[in-house]
């Protein structure tokens, strides 16, 4: 014992059917600082162990009643999962015999006569093995009930942060995805909203890191995704807001790769902007090649507010064209030799694709051959055009009574070049005439009409941009590359909405006048065309007739006119 | 995965090597490589053998510009493999980082 510890006081069962040689042992396993417990032959050993749960056993092989081999059998199985050593006690020499006292579920065996240093030494062994057992346990059910902590953790945060990721409208018919239930603690997060002008947003997101960390920034996120969205806020300002508010809320080494996009169905346009997801594809229902919806930006969340780039990039998007979007993960995934599958791989399943309904499941087959095994952790989105009729309506819900609703009143605003350059006012302007309450029922005609005209003074008006150019598809991202040129190199011009609001009888009319300070159209020209249904341009100024009770334009074009009016309210 | 550091002789620049993987386990090392000592003036991370890293490093690189003075940080990841150029291009850390 020189050098070691001073051994542990054991509680140690001998079972001897021979007397005098069970009291020798006893002797000196007593001088050696343990407990002794005795039994005559193997059942008594039996019954001993339940009753008093010695740490150790020393079994005589051949006992009347019940052998050790048949006692050692039987212990072993009432101790369980916990380490009882039993040390055969034997002069047995030849080796069919030992060998029959481990088979049996014995650890050790020590030959008569005893050598006292060698049992000493042989209990001292097995007390060790016995403790790292017994450690190897209690760090596996310390495990098991952490891991158990952490899955209903999970369970409750996913259960919140669905309440408020399922107020969106992922369910839209023209949306498909495939997501792990999980997907929130892998960091992806996919969200999607109707805007009150009927546009639909959805964001595709993906932070740094797995688990907790990955998932604390996706509320916030989805917070001023929804918010903003429903308020009518366009991609810039929400992309604006998102950094703004993951620069600030999240620890420096974390961000938010993402891709925002904004489906509008009435001017069949999709606007992207993608800071760190892998490429995207705008897929065309003819034979066009895909086009790629390259990341042009940074991540969400590192950049200051001061340095973010909001510029996103605007593509015609019509019927049976879609927008497929993905997180890492696809074309990353690496196979045995570690080859990453790749965008190529990627595209050649949009090649060969024939039905639309099946991309994503085709995506995933393709990626499960790769890899000889499928993987859950990879998010994928295709967003298809489907008419806006077929589509359900935002459903708005106000909260208060109506009774201090403000029913005589006019305002004017004039915003100008500064303003227009960076500041979307129709937020504020539709929040404004929300406070009307005879207006609510119509607040999506109501913000379309106004997007419209706005956008029409903004681009044709204060701007000074030709719709004809958006004829065909490259003069279609001319225009829009020209609507940013000369959007940030805006020095003057103005645009002025007065609104008026009249009470009449029980009800009431809005009046709203646009003008700008470009060099106006020829009105009566223009709205004697038919309405160009299958053109890229052309669409707002028959959305606006159809959709407002009545519109007029000054005979200068600079000037446009629309009236709302509606019934008192019960 | 290892990582090594190397400061200049005038001391002024601080040089750091990523063998392997640059991903989360590295996290410890290659803070520890830029904290201690002395702040260096400008640094370089050398990613010649580096051959893959993920948005963990990302963050990582984050960190060092953070460390070296944000938006005034003197940081030049240099000998990146085309794999890792392709990372550092889709999040478009160029804007952030010199890359050569």
């Amino acid at each position: 014992m020189r050098g070691a510890a001073p051994p542990e006081r054991l509680k140690i069962l001998i079972a001897d059917d021979n007397a005098s040689d069970r009291m020798l042992l006893s002797a000196i396993i007593s001088r050696q600082g343990h407990e002794v417990l005795s039994a005559c032959d193997g059942a008594e050993a039996v019954a001993l162990f339940e009753r008093s749960r010695p740490q150790l056993i020393l079994m005589d092989a051949m006992m009347p009643v019940m052998d050790g081999f048949e006692a050692a059998r039987r212990i072993k199985e009432l101790a369980g999962e916990a380490l009882v050593p039993i040390i055969f006690l034997t002069s047995l020499t030849e080796g069919e015999g030992l060998a029959r006292c481990l088979d049996a579920g014995g650890d050790d065996f020590v030959a008569k006569p005893y050598n006292q240093v060698v049992l000493a030494a042989k209990i001292n062994a097995m007390n060790r093995l016995r403790l790292l057992q017994e450690t190897v346990l209690q760090q596996r059910d310390l495990i098991a009930r952490h891991h158990k902590y952490l899955l209903n953790e999970q369970r409750v945060a996913k259960a919140v942060f669905d309440q408020v990721a399922h107020s969106g409208c992922l369910s839209a018919p023209n949306i498909r995805y495939l997501q792990s239930p999980y997907a929130l603690f892998n960091g992806d997060l996919l969200l999607a909203a109707w805007a009150p002008s009927g546009n639909m947003h959805v964001l595709l997101g993906d932070f740094t890191g797995h688990g907790l960390p990955a998932a604390v920034g996706a509320m916030p996120l989805a917070e001023v995704f929804y918010g903003m969205t429903a308020k009518g806020y366009g991609l810039p300002e929400t992309l604006r807001e998102m950094n703004a508010k993951l620069k600030r809320i999240l620890p420096v080494d974390m961000f938010c790769c993402a891709a925002l996009i904004c489906v509008n169905f009435k001017q069949q346009l999709v606007e992207i902007w993608n800071g760190g997801l892998p490429d995207g594809y705008l897929l065309h229902s003819d034979d066009r090649p895909h086009t790629p919806l390259v990341s042009a930006h940074l991540p969400l969340g590192v950049l200051s507010a001061g340095s973010f780039d909001d510029n996103t990039q605007v593509y015609p998007f019509g019927a049976g064209d879609r927008v497929f979007l993905l997180s890492d993960g696809v074309v990353d995934s690496t196979d045995e030799s570690g080859e990453m599958f790749g965008s190529r791989r990627l595209q050649n399943v949009f090649v060969a694709n024939r039905n639309p309904a099946l991309l994503i499941e085709e995506v995933q087959w393709a990626l499960a051959r790769f890899r000889g095994q499928a993987r859950d952790d990879v998010s994928m989105v295709e967003i298809g055009f489907t008419e806006p009729e077929s589509l359900g309506p935002p459903s708005v819900i106000y909260t208060d009574s109506g009774d201090s609703s403000p029913l005589d009143w006019a305002a004017s605003f004039e915003f100008r070049a500064s303003t227009l350059r960076r500041f979307n006012p129709l937020p504020y302007l539709l929040q404004l005439l929300q406070e009307v309450h005879g207006l609510r029922l119509q607040s999506s005609e109501l913000y379309i009409v106004l997007s419209e005209l706005y956008s029409n003074a903004l681009e044709h008006g204060v701007l000074g941009l030709d719709s004809a150019l958006k004829r065909d598809a490259d003069g279609f991202a001319l225009y829009y590359q020209q609507r940013g040129e000369r959007l940030d190199s805006l020095e003057d011009g103005f645009i002025r909405f007065n609104f008026q609001i009249i009470p009449q009888g029980q009800g009431g009319r809005l009046i709203v006048d646009v003008q700008d300070s470009g060099g106006g159209f020829n009105a009566e020209q223009v709205l004697a065309l038919p309405p160009a249904v299958d053109q890229l341009s052309g669409r707002g100024l028959s959305l606006v007739r159809q959709l407002s009770h009545q519109c007029q334009w000054s005979s200068d074009g600079r000037t446009a006119r629309v009236e709302f009016a509606w019934e008192g309210l019960a | 995965m290892s990582v090594t550091s190397e400061r200049s002789s005038d001391g002024q620049q601080l040089t750091i090597n990523i063998k392997g993987r640059f991903d989360f386990s590295t996290h410890q090392d290659f803070r520890g490589a830029y904290e201690k000592g002395a702040d260096a003036k400008r640094y370089v991370v050398d990613l010649k053998e580096t051959h893959y890293l993920d948005s963990s490093a990302l963050g990582m690189l984050l960190l060092l510009r953070d460390h070296a003075g944000g938006e005034r940080a003197d940081v030049r990841l240099v000998n990146c493999s085309p794999d890792v150029v392709k990372i550092l291009a889709i999040s478009n850390f160029s804007k952030l980082f010199r890359i050569g």
